[in-house]
């Protein structure tokens, strides 16, 4: 993957914001879909780095979570790596059937899939790759903006 | 960022501004709890200042949703922008809240 951007980022909730702010603004320039942008890429990455946080650091001090960023000419990479021991992703229930809408947790890694285009972990499971894909400007776009 | 939380008649009524998220989610929940310790039984959570819910944010209202109807009470929310009811349609939180257009429909007959 293609590093434009690398944050390392400490275990504390209250960081996650800047950091998707950061990465959000260093998006205005390549964006043709800005709700996209502000819906999709900013609560899928803010789900991932808030797994990371929460449940792969555990929230320890000593331990980090690093942020890669690819802008590419339609797309959007994110890959958010923590130290912790990993997950099975599958293993994770729908949150939307009857027996789990009550349930506080479990909507981050259905937020992810649903926001986002691709969602692939790494084999140890402590490791996600969020892919979104922002439309080229259409022909119609060019004419106004011209 | 933050909560400002007023009475209107026995409704207790709470505005998010900025975004309901995982820093801030601990902050709501201990509001709404010590009111609904304190004997109030009707809640309206106001969005209309609210950016985005991540999903520990969603988390919080479902449990508070939870807590207030077990003590016979009702929350209901109000003035969710066009990404946050998309986020309440995508997780189906939509069928399990009551939720008004403005701060008024969501008072109106509570």
């Amino acid at each position: 993957m293609r590093n434009d951007l690398v944050l390392e980022i400490p275990s504390d909730p209250a960081a996650i914001e800047h950091a998707v702010d950061l990465v959000v603004r260093r998006c205005d320039n390549s964006a043709y879909c800005r709700r996209k942008l502000e819906l999709n890429f900013r609560v899928g990455l803010m789900e991932a780095l808030a797994n990371a946080v929460l449940y792969g650091n555990r929230e320890d001090p000593g331990k980090r979570i690093r942020l890669e960023i690819a802008f590419l000419r339609y797309s959007i990479e994110a890959r958010v790596t923590d130290e912790g021991p990993g997950f099975d992703p599958e293993t994770v229930p729908d949150p939307t059937t009857p027996e789990n809408i009550e349930r506080p947790g479990g909507r981050g890694l259905f937020l992810m899939r649903n926001l986002m285009d691709e969602v692939r972990y790494n084999e140890a499971g402590n490791s996600v790759t969020l892919v979104l894909h922002l439309e080229p400007p259409t022909q119609l776009d060019d004419a106004a903006s011209a | 960022m933050g909560f400002t939380v007023s009475n209107q008649g026995d409704v207790t009524v709470v505005e998010v501004e900025g975004q309901l998220i995982v820093g801030n989610r601990q902050e709501l929940k201990q509001k709404v709890l010590e009111d609904l310790e304190n004997g109030a039984r009707k809640f309206v959570i106001d969005f209309s200042e609210t950016g985005y819910i991540d999903s520990s944010g969603l988390g919080v209202l479902v449990s508070l949703s939870k807590k207030i109807r077990e003590k016979g009470g009702e929350l209901r929310l109000s003035s969710l922008n066009e990404d946050l009811r998309t986020l309440f349609e995508l997780t189906k939180l939509d069928t399990l809240f009551r939720i008004a257009d403005d701060k008024a429909a969501a008072l109106e007959g509570f």
